[in-house]
């Protein structure tokens, strides 16, 4: 399947078709901030290049239209049905009712709109939805508009505009990437626990030696200073986490794979908060919980005041936790890709090419060096993640004095 | 090259918070400094803590600047 996908340029007339937009409004300005966010988002086509080796990958998309339509119920299909695809991540096919438009499955709910057909082309209106201002994206098909549905967002679109219907538990790049990171994660950590097994006694040899003092400096300076005599029992999660995310952001930062930003989701930073929250608050001895609900040792109208400033505090502090990761990371994807941009910009889209060349130079040692910040970010973040988990938790089962 | 100036008020929010940071961070700089030349073999413990106090300062500030993405884009 793998061979199958990679194409040299130039395959045939479908490679170079391209998405127009409806009303021709050719305006000549770089869409900076589109770019932006369709590279540090999520998508259900995988694209990867190599100086001049191209490779795509279609995967799996599996859709749960809730409710009565005309694709309601769940859809599993390969994202190569939306092919030909082009630069910018849009499907030129439809499939069952969904298309594929900026690297995204799209539902267009209509009962009449054709199966297997052609998208001409796509064009942007503002309209009110219940009552508030939405961007609502509408295709043409035959000579006919039709309104897109979006996936549905928790927030409920607030971020993603549009109008949402369906939920997308496709295999999309984050979740491949993640697979991939876990996989190679454990096999790593698995042959290194066995060869401890082995040569028990003896010095660390190969890939032993770029572990070990990462494992000793998270279990010396993190774990025992912050938890105490009882660290071994979160030592496992403290490590997991430390590394999961270390190995994620270095993943996220490599542009030849894909570009695949799974720590700047903050659905996954979320979850990982969510986790450390309920396995503080699980661990929790009765210490912990009448510090905060009726702390001792101070007079009573205090207390009360105090009490709900500790309990907004018990969820604060898993909210700070992974947003301070999410902001971090997405920001600095930000701002390496608008260097990117720059070159764009300063080249006026392709007509300057002295600005373009110039822009190339300044650009290259601008990224270069934002770059070697974002290695240090990444470092730092999963250092701190790990510290403030650990410090939660060290809270949590502290004993009394 | 002519580039329209568009925003919002979110935008000049995320912008002031950013000052907040700088003047924070640059702060911890300074301290650190001063300890550092103060006592130079606890270089190593005073640059971790330094390292590790930045990026939770830095953590609010762009707490700030997340949530002025999300509230310009949900107006």
């Amino acid at each position: 399947m793998l061979l199958a996908n990679l194409q040299a340029s130039g395959d045939g007339d479908d490679s170079h078709w391209h998405l127009e937009d409806c009303h021709d409004s050719h305006d000549e300005q770089f869409d900076v901030s589109g770019t932006a966010l369709h590279h540090i988002g999520d998508a259900n086509v995988y694209d990867f290049s190599f100086f001049l080796f191209k490779g795509h990958l279609s995967l799996p998309c599996i859709l749960y239209a809730p409710g009565d339509g005309p694709n309601s119920g769940l859809s599993v299909f390969s994202s190569g049905k939306f092919k030909p695809v082009d630069l910018h991540g849009n499907g030129m096919h439809s499939n069952k009712g969904y298309i594929l438009l900026e690297s995204k499955v799209h539902r267009v709910y209509d009962p009449s709109f054709p199966d297997h057909s052609t998208i001409e082309c796509v064009s942007h209106k503002k309209e009110m939805v219940n009552g508030k201002e939405k961007e609502v994206m509408y295709v043409k098909v035959q000579g006919k508009e039709y309104p897109v549905d979006v996936k549905s967002t928790l927030d409920g679109g607030l971020v993603g505009g549009g109008i949402t219907s369906f939920y997308d538990f496709s295999i999309t790049k984050n979740v491949l990437a993640m697979m991939l990171i876990a996989l190679i994660l454990g096999w790593i950590f698995i042959g290194m626990a066995r060869k401890y097994q082995r040569n028990d006694g003896k010095a660390p040899s190969g890939i032993q030696g770029f572990f070990e003092p990462l494992f000793e400096f998270i279990k010396d300076d993190v774990a025992v200073p912050m938890i105490g005599h009882k660290y071994l029992k979160f030592m496992p999660y403290l490590m997991a986490i430390f590394f999961f995310i270390l190995f994620l952001n270095l993943f996220g930062q490599i542009p030849f794979l894909g570009n695949a930003n799974v720590t700047g989701n903050i659905g996954f930073t979320i979850v990982l908060a969510v986790i450390t929250f309920l396995i503080t608050n699980f661990n929790g001895n009765k210490d912990y919980w009448k510090h905060i609900l009726w702390m001792p040792g101070i007079p009573a109208w205090v207390k009360l005041i105090l009490t709900p400033i500790e309990i907004v505090g018990l969820f604060l502090k898993p909210f700070t936790l992974f947003v301070r990761l999410f902001a971090n990371i997405t920001a600095g994807h930000i701002v390496i890709l608008s260097f990117v941009s720059l070159i764009f910009l300063l080249g006026n889209s392709g007509e300057s090419v002295a600005g373009g060349y110039g822009g190339a130079v300044v650009s290259t040692l601008l990224t270069l060096f934002m770059m070697c910040i974002e290695l240090l970010v990444a470092f730092i973040q999963a250092f701190i993640f790990t510290i403030l988990s650990a410090s939660y938790i060290g809270a949590a089962v502290e004993e009394h004095h | 090259m002519l580039l329209a100036v568009v925003g919002n008020l979110a935008v000049i929010g995320a912008a002031l918070a950013v000052i907040g940071a700088g003047i924070g961070v640059g702060y911890i700089g300074g301290k650190a400094m001063e300890g550092i030349s103060r006592q130079p073999e606890a270089m190593g413990d005073i640059r971790a803590n330094m390292l590790i106090m930045a990026a939770l300062i830095e953590g609010i500030a762009l707490i700030a600047i997340i949530l002025s993405f999300f509230i310009s884009a949900a107006v």
